[in-house]
């Protein structure tokens, strides 16, 4: 499936005398089995705009088209929209509410009609995707660490089978442990499975290496659809929008200013590494 | 629906009414409220509009604002217009069926629905333009004579200026749980009440589980600032009424006074 924006816009106080926009003018494709990154600034518009990929929030002007259908059309079905995009929200498990997990996971099944026996397959599977095993099942949500939570919350938006699979900021309050076995997980997810990703940060390093491609969001104006490679090339321009380029990119960036010859667009420390390496065997 | 309650909500604009000390629009809100209901007459209630649009012309705030915060009672007010209208006795007017309409009940239910919108009006226009915390210390010294017999008023002003500083952030949490639980696929608007009933299930689980959670928050946060009740609590901004709040005083009883006239004369 393809998901297009057409030029959308969102106003707050649309009645005030000087509008507000949260989003403005931004047109893009995500295209089946892509794994995207979604940058900004926080206020620059990305929350806002991920609600319109599941059609929760309407845009004050401008089309969400899927597969060609605009989805704001009357009678489109939305819900069928939502099994097809599975949006995980910010802080996902403050929306957990069974009382254990199997039956939460089994929530977004059960909305969409599944069979007792589709739901309890489509759950445990869910579960399995995110690295959790069976001894879970029949703990309570609220038993469990924060991460694990959060997984659980994924597990749920999983189980209803979506093509793609829209993050928001999923890493957020988690430590760094936490952080990389999530984003690992989704990362194979894509791999694995072909479900398309929209991961949501404003950390640099976490989109850098995972996605295929990068939208950079400021004041609610799309800045950049390009390349993790191409984006990262635009060191002072980030900086000017207040965003950082990873660590070792930036590293590579002011070793190329100190005259070394070191390729700008460097995206991984093993990489960096490699051509470190090569400039010193040449000198 | 639940964005549109007005009630609670400040809106924050710079005008005479906002600079009004809190008691003075305390008392307003209920003179204004005995006022509705000493008047009855056609010229009564255009006198209370009138004094209403005057307070609301000065208060900056929009009507169309004021008119939003009307929509969330609209039920209450259709039912018992209803209730009055069919069930009051009196000379017929239209009989239909077993529906019949009496003058009585004509009057009676515009009375009613009329001050009820005066009322729901009035009470908005104070919190819309009165901080939470102004309103609260407001009570607080307003009431504080009870103390003497023992009325804890110190802490109801305390949990009435944290329930009211929570309304928008639980209304915002529901926002939030509600588009998260439509996006697994929840149907809130769909089906018969006990579906419906059934739906808020998924809605009012976490929403309580993060009241708890910001209850705890809270109260943690107000111990490690050593509050321990009001006993020797010192006010940041004491409250000091100036000229304009005598003469709203003034001007409110000049209000009263000549309305319960009004109702007399035409009464």
């Amino acid at each position: 499936m393809q998901l297009t924006l057409k030029s959308v816009s969102y106003v707050y106080n649309s009645d005030a005398v000087e509008p507000r926009y949260a989003v403005k003018d931004v047109s893009f494709t995500l295209n089946k089995g892509e794994f995207v990154g979604l940058i900004g600034h926080t206020g620059s518009g990305k929350s806002t705009l991920v609600q319109f990929l599941d059609g929760l929030l309407k845009p004050t002007s401008g089309q969400v088209l899927c597969d060609g259908e605009d989805i704001f059309e009357k009678g489109y079905p939305l819900r069928e929209l939502r099994k097809k995009v599975g949006l995980v929200f910010q802080y996902p498990e403050h929306q957990l509410f069974e009382s254990d997990i199997l039956k939460d996971v089994c929530f977004g099944p059960k909305n969409m009609g599944c069979s007792q026996e589709e739901q309890l397959e489509r759950a445990k599977k869910a579960i399995a995707l995110v690295g959790l095993d069976e001894s879970y099942y029949t703990k309570s949500p609220f038993d469990l660490s924060g991460g694990e939570k959060r997984r659980v919350a994924i597990a749920g938006i999983l189980a209803m089978g979506p093509d793609i699979l829209v993050l928001d900021e999923p890493t957020a309050g988690l430590d760094p442990a936490g952080r990389d076995e999530i984003l690992d997980q989704v990362e194979r997810l894509n791999k694995e499975e072909g479900i398309g990703v929209v991961l949501v940060s404003h950390s640099m390093e976490d989109v850098a290496e995972r996605t295929d491609r990068i939208l950079v969001m400021s004041g609610g104006v799309l800045q950049y659809d390009d390349t993790p490679r191409n984006v990262f090339r635009h060191r002072e321009e980030l900086a000017a929008l207040g965003l950082d380029i990873p660590q070792v990119t930036d590293i590579c960036h002011t070793l190329r200013d100190k005259g070394f010859d070191i390729p700008e667009d460097i995206l991984t420390v093993a990489e960096a590494k490699e051509e470190i390496l090569k400039v010193l065997k040449k000198s | 629906m639940i964005r549109d309650i007005t009630l609670g909500q400040y809106y924050s604009v710079d005008s005479v009414i906002h600079k009004l000390d809190p008691r003075v629009k305390l008392v307003f809100t209920i003179l204004y409220i005995v006022s509705l209901y000493v008047g009855s007459g056609v010229w009564c209630y255009v006198y209370a509009a009138a004094f209403l649009g005057l307070v609301i012309i000065l208060s900056k705030v929009p009507v169309k604002f004021m008119v939003k915060g009307l929509r969330s009672i609209l039920f209450l007010l259709v039912l018992s217009a209803c209730f009055n209208l069919f069930l009051v006795d009196g000379n017929v007017l239209v009989k239909f069926w077993i529906i019949r309409i009496t003058d009585n009940g004509l009057r009676t239910a515009s009375k009613m629905v009329i001050r009820m919108v005066f009322l729901i009006m009035g009470s908005s226009l104070m919190t819309l333009t009165t901080t939470p915390n102004d309103l609260t210390d407001g009570l607080e010294k307003g009431l504080g004579f009870l103390k003497v017999i023992r009325v804890p008023v110190h802490e109801i002003g305390m949990m009435m200026s944290i329930a009211l500083r929570f309304i928008p952030i639980l209304i915002e949490e529901v926002n939030k749980i509600m588009k998260a639980q439509m996006a697994r696929g929840a149907d809130f608007e769909t089906g018969g009440l006990i579906k419906k009933a059934k739906a808020m299930v998924p809605l009012l689980i976490p929403l309580f589980i993060s009241a708890f959670r910001r209850a705890s928050d809270l109260a943690l946060a107000m111990e490690a600032r050593c509050y321990h009740g009001g006993e020797g609590c010192t006010k940041l901004h004491p409250l000091q009424y100036h000229t304009r709040d005598y003469v709203a005083y003034v001007i409110l009883i000049l209000y009263l006074v000549s309305m319960i006239l009004l109702g007399k004369l035409l009464g």
